[in-house]
């Protein structure tokens, strides 16, 4: 199946279908590991989540599992979790501050920067026993981007900022909403598994062509709240205007005439009454800050933004970043945080909370719709030999702008799957 | 003063609610400023209006949560999951006094005895389709007002025992 593509690209015949043995097919699976997760620029977590020196967060990343920390300079770092004697991880615990890092297994020690500082009985090594080179192993790259940290196990990996491309200007956007040019991780984790394919959550992660059929109960809700949810236009699925736009490397996103409300800022009677000078306040502040233009971007649009190829934030109902990695074919592991402008209200902490869990997550009234279509893609996926490709091609056929439920960012996903998976 | 016997009645005749799936008659056992919770796994004591959570409804929300899982419609639970809950050790783990002002309560309190905080332990066996089964192990934690109805819900919080959700994937039945 190796050198098979499973893209079929056809902009001449207006063809584009996605083979359906990419989702279940364990080679596939192990390619992409060695040549994507490999390769690409991954989300490692994000600086707020581990504040001052020693911080630190421990997770499974490509797997592999890693310590995201502060070094004794404040320095953010990604080591890997495995001790250098046998193997063991070092950290066990999901978070806290550390003076260093010790293996029980031997009883190995590394201090907060990776050093390896203590090995008992060492004497018995012969002399070409080094600790300098027996320090905790780092992936060859670690970036930040305004607060976003990602990391590359691939030694020639291009820039971040260059890898990001047009990816940095929606990330921009989201950032902009906080007045102090800062967002944070907000504290909770939402991880569950899905019984699916990881690139079906890519597709679903910024595919509005199945908001109004899966999520009619969640659109029910916020219209009996009082939210107007307009009719859509002639030819249209959506209540309001977006678009679909690829933004290099792989990256894409829809950008969206807000019409659901959002803490940043256009109020909903949702919010509740007592919320609307707060929301009110909110948008003062960003058009103050911004200029009329560039807040209206901000407040009065939501954008679901992949980045290529695994990481998701999502600015609509509030903002969630959400990561996602595969253990099986049909079977990933999915982190989910809420993300909010540092230093914002209590109050508008709270609004921002509540509406994330209105329409986000393993209990609000969408996410489970979307991991049911998913576990239900995944089940219909066994029948691929009979039924082979998935078409691809909503708004191929148009000229200049693609909408929210067109492919277009769809296939910009997949074009640039099937690039690395067959690159020489 | 109310029973742990009388709380156990009352737990184990809302489990059968829930497992039955008569979910107006559950709501019908909510104060009119009820609320709903399920902490995410890594934060079990946290506050809702700073904290993350899986599910923090107010009793709006719930209402919208009941209405949501008796569409079709939702997709996560149509057809319905099969849930059985296993309830025990309950405990009555606070007595408060009623509020003077009746402040923030629903319902009066008839017996005159306020809430009472319980606590107890539940796992709930969760199957549908295609052998997805699943278990939730975690604890209760009810406010409970005493009123000339009986006992009703002010606040419900099931906090997870697992490190994460994992693959216990989603909340979207009444846990």
């Amino acid at each position: 199946m190796n050198e098979t593509h499973h893209v079929l690209n056809d902009p001449d015949r207006l063809d584009f279908r996605v083979h359906r043995a990419a989702m279940v097919d364990p080679a596939v699976l192990e390619r992409e590991m060695r040549r994507i997760f490999d390769v690409c620029w991954i989300y490692a977590g994000h600086e707020s989540e581990v504040p001052a020196a020693g911080d630190f967060v421990t997770r499974t990343l490509c797997g592999r599992p890693i310590i995201l920390c502060r070094d004794s300079a404040a320095k953010i770092r990604v080591f890997l979790n495995v001790c250098r004697h046998r193997g063991a991880v070092v950290c066990r615990e999901r978070s806290g501050n550390a003076r260093g890092y010790q293996c029980f297994y031997h009883g190995w020690s590394y201090d907060r920067d990776g050093r390896l500082d203590g090995v008992p009985g060492e004497s018995s090594y012969p002399a070409s026993f080094n600790r300098a080179e027996l320090g905790l192993a780092q992936p060859p790259h670690v970036a930040s981007y305004r607060g976003f940290v990602f990391l590359s196990f691939n030694p020639d990996a291009m820039p971040l900022e260059d890898y990001l491309a047009g990816a940095r200007e929606y990330l921009d956007l989201v950032i902009d909403q906080s007045a102090s040019g800062e967002m944070e991780i907000i504290r909770g984790t939402q991880e569950y598994t899905i019984r699916a394919n990881w690139k079906l959550l890519v597709e679903n992660s910024f595919d509005d062509y199945h908001l109004m059929s899966t999520h009619s109960t969640w659109l029910d809700y916020i219209k009996k709240s009082g939210v107007q949810v307009p009719k859509p236009a002639k030819g249209h699925v959506m209540p309001a205007h977006g678009v679909g736009k690829a933004l290099g490397n792989g990256h894409a996103v829809i950008d969206n005439e807000n019409f659901r409300g959002r803490p940043v800022a256009k109020w909903i009677p949702l919010y509740g009454e007592a919320a609307k000078p707060e929301i009110e306040a909110i948008r003062a502040e960003l058009v103050e800050r911004l200029g009329e233009a560039r807040a209206r971007r901000v407040a009065d649009t939501n954008r679901n933004l992949v980045i290529f190829p695994n990481l998701v934030v999502n600015d609509g109902s509030s903002v969630t970043v959400r990561t996602f990695h595969p253990t099986a074919p049909d079977r990933m592991q999915v982190s989910a945080w809420a993300l909010g402008p540092k230093a914002e209200s209590p109050r508008a902490r709270a609004i921002r909370l509540d509406s994330f869990l209105t329409f986000y997550g393993p209990g609000g009234f969408a996410t489970p719709d979307d991991v049911e279509a998913l576990e239900s893609v995944q089940e219909g996926m066994s029948a691929w030999r009979e039924i082979p490709w998935s078409p691809m091609t909503r708004g191929m056929a148009k000229e200049g702008e693609q909408l929210n439920t067109d492919e277009l960012h769809l296939r910009e996903f997949w074009i640039h799957w099937d690039r690395y998976m067959h690159a020489p | 003063m109310i029973t742990r016997a009388e709380v156990e009645d009352f737990l184990f005749q809302e489990a059968a609610l829930l497992d039955a799936w008569k979910l107006d008659e559950w709501l019908a056992l909510l104060t009119e400023d009820a609320r709903y919770r399920v902490p995410s796994n890594d934060s079990p004591e946290g506050d809702p209006a700073s904290t993350l959570f899986l599910i923090a409804d107010d009793i709006d929300r719930i209402r919208g949560r009941v209405a949501r899982l008796k569409d079709p419609h939702a997709h996560a639970e149509f057809p319905h999951s099969r849930t059985r809950r296993m309830i025990s050790n309950v405990r009555i783990v606070e007595r408060s006094s009623p509020s003077p002002l009746g402040e923030g309560r629903g319902e009066g309190s008839g017996r005159g005895e306020g809430d009472v905080i319980v606590e107890a332990n539940f796992t709930v066996h969760r199957f549908r389709r295609d052998e997805r089964i699943g278990q939730y192990v975690g604890r209760y934690r009810y406010r409970l007002r005493v009123t000339d109805g009986g006992l009703r819900i002010a606040l419900r919080e099931a906090i997870l025992d697992s490190l994460e959700l994992g693959s216990l994937g989603a909340v979207s039945f009444i846990l």
